[in-house]
């Protein structure tokens, strides 16, 4: 069990999310970062859809009820335990009694803190991750808090032997505060004359602050758009919308399903961790126009390497 | 344009478009051709989105490229035109209207010039089709809203409405599943549980089905 002491400013359980649900209005949800994710589950020995948690920008404060194998990946955050800097992105052993904590932010938006055996929280839909706005899966529903217990799945084995295993650095995406993010224009470009791609290809746009899970808000040179509204069709995360002033909206984990904003084109599923680490009133963003087929190439060889990283 | 047109969305999702209008003979050919990749899906199909004029796919990048998941999507196209469609359901929504759980239906009356009991009576008139379901968890758009009762959203949105509430937008009308942020004009509530997260499927609506609302309470 980890005992929440303190529950920074948003953490919550996230697994790879709930596919399959579109069509009832429900967005697939899970870890904005899932890269960062299935490392750490792979570290501690998890199938990479375990819950782990998701803590965003201020770190919790958890106590270990029971020995347990951790590995925090993503932002740096400075991982602590009992007060002492610990490496990420490498399974550590925690004690039983021993706190876990994060001091100050140093990059990215978002931790990852898989434990082996996962949180085992009942599912919801097929999944653990919480969906802030519908108040359902992971911790009824919400964000963390003081006193807190959360439940740890089985697992086998002697769990200090399994303490030292590193991803390597490396295999890291290219996280930034200010990277360049791939995008295959469309799938509504067409409702964008030729000067609005060449903005949205061209100019920097920063992460508004008012940017969260459901959707990245960008403020910068306005997109041109030629149309303004579509009838509203199926919305994927990594939809970049373009509203009526021209601002774009990167659609993100909890997305919504439908809506009616032209799409100038979609974030490749691979690039999605750099955006979701983007924080929110600091980075700069700039889009980088690729085909489906470079798009599909980079994500097989993403999960490829995710794959082969525990061989 | 022409259509039907399939069109790449990303990397991992395509989307084949029907038309460029909210019609009925567009829509059936939405869920013509979801009922097509359903009753027969091909490898790497993952799920459908079914919307006014449109059908959303996602496939898995892994084991369809872009090229071969249009194939497989434009054979079940062809397909989707004699594959027999099931009836439509009929569906009776039960709906107290006005008081506190239509709190617009007076700004509906004054806006469209007819009485409250009017509005309550052109609304239980018609039979509407579930259009699609989406913008949040469980959210019902309806076609078929009568012209005369037209009226246009909140210029505000609330913080939160209650699930149940059925609201009008414009030309259209839809049920909340959830409590959420919503604009549209709220005429009454129903006590039914639209969505409900430990049932399969989760809405008590589908696309396609047919709708009457019947007044209660």
């Amino acid at each position: 069990m980890l005992e929440v002491l303190d529950g920074g400013w948003l953490t919550t359980i996230q697994d790879l999310g709930r596919p399959g649900y579109e069509r009832y209005g429900i967005p697939v949800s899970g870890a904005m970062d899932f890269f960062a994710l299935r490392v750490a589950n792979g570290l501690v020995g998890n199938p990479p859809g375990a819950a782990g948690l998701e803590i965003t920008l201020v770190g919790p404060v958890l106590a270990a009820t029971a020995p347990c194998l951790v590995a925090v990946t993503g932002a740096d955050l400075t991982f602590r335990v009992d007060g002492r800097e610990m490496p990420m992105w490498m399974s550590v052993f925690v004690r039983r009694g021993s706190v876990i904590s994060f001091g100050g932010r140093r990059r990215g938006c978002r931790a990852y803190l898989a434990v082996a055996g996962g949180i085992e929280v009942p599912p919801v839909l097929g999944s653990r991750s919480t969906y802030l706005p519908g108040r359902f899966g992971g911790w009824e529903g919400r964000a963390l808090r003081a006193g807190d217990r959360l439940p740890i799945g089985p697992v086998s084995g002697h769990l200090p032997e399994r303490a030292g295993r590193r991803f390597p650095p490396h295999r890291l995406p290219a996280y930034s505060d200010c990277p360049t993010v791939r995008a295959v224009p469309g799938p509504q470009d067409d409702h964008f004359p030729p000067e609005g791609l060449e903005t949205f290809f061209g100019a920097e746009y920063r992460v508004s602050p008012t940017s969260d899970r459901m959707g990245y808000r960008l403020e910068g040179p306005p997109v041109a758009r030629r149309r303004a509204e579509i009838i509203s069709d199926g919305v994927p995360p990594g939809a970049v919308q373009v509203p009526p002033d021209g601002q774009p909206i990167v659609m993100m984990a909890d997305h919504q399903t439908t809506g009616g904003y032209p799409k100038i084109a979609m974030v490749i599923t691979a690039d999605r961790p750099l955006l979701a680490q983007c924080v929110p009133g600091e980075s700069r963003v700039r889009f980088a126009a690729v085909d489906v087929a470079e798009a599909q190439r980079r994500y097989r060889e993403t999960m490829e390497m995710l794959e082969r990283s525990w061989e | 344009m022409t259509f039907p047109r399939i069109l790449p969305v990303g990397d991992a999702a395509l989307v084949v478009e029907f038309g460029d209008e909210i019609h009925p003979d567009i829509h059936r050919r939405v869920l013509a051709l979801d009922h097509a990749l359903a009753a027969d899906p091909f490898p790497g199909l993952r799920e459908t989105v079914p919307t006014y004029r449109s059908l959303l796919v996602y496939y898995d990048p892994r084991q369809l490229s872009w090229d071969e998941a249009r194939r497989l999507v434009a054979n079940a196209l062809a397909r989707s035109t004699d594959t027999p469609m099931p009836e439509p359901r009929e569906v009776e929504i039960p709906v107290v209207y006005g008081g506190e759980f239509g709190p617009d239906i007076g700004f509906v009356a004054a806006h469209t010039g007819l009485s409250e009991e009017e509005v309550v009576r052109l609304h239980t008139s018609v039979t509407y089709t579930v259009y699609m379901l989406g913008f949040a968890p469980g959210f019902v758009y309806l076609g078929g809203l009568p012209e005369a009762l037209a009226t246009p959203r909140l210029p505000t949105p609330r913080p939160s409405v209650p699930a149940g509430s059925v609201g009008i937008a414009g030309l259209q009308t839809g049920i909340y599943g959830l409590s959420t942020p919503g604009g549209w004009r709220l005429i009454g509530r129903t006590p039914l549980t639209m969505l409900d997260l430990n049932r399969q499927p989760p809405t008590l609506l589908q696309p396609g089905d047919r709708v009457r609302f019947v007044r209660i309470g």
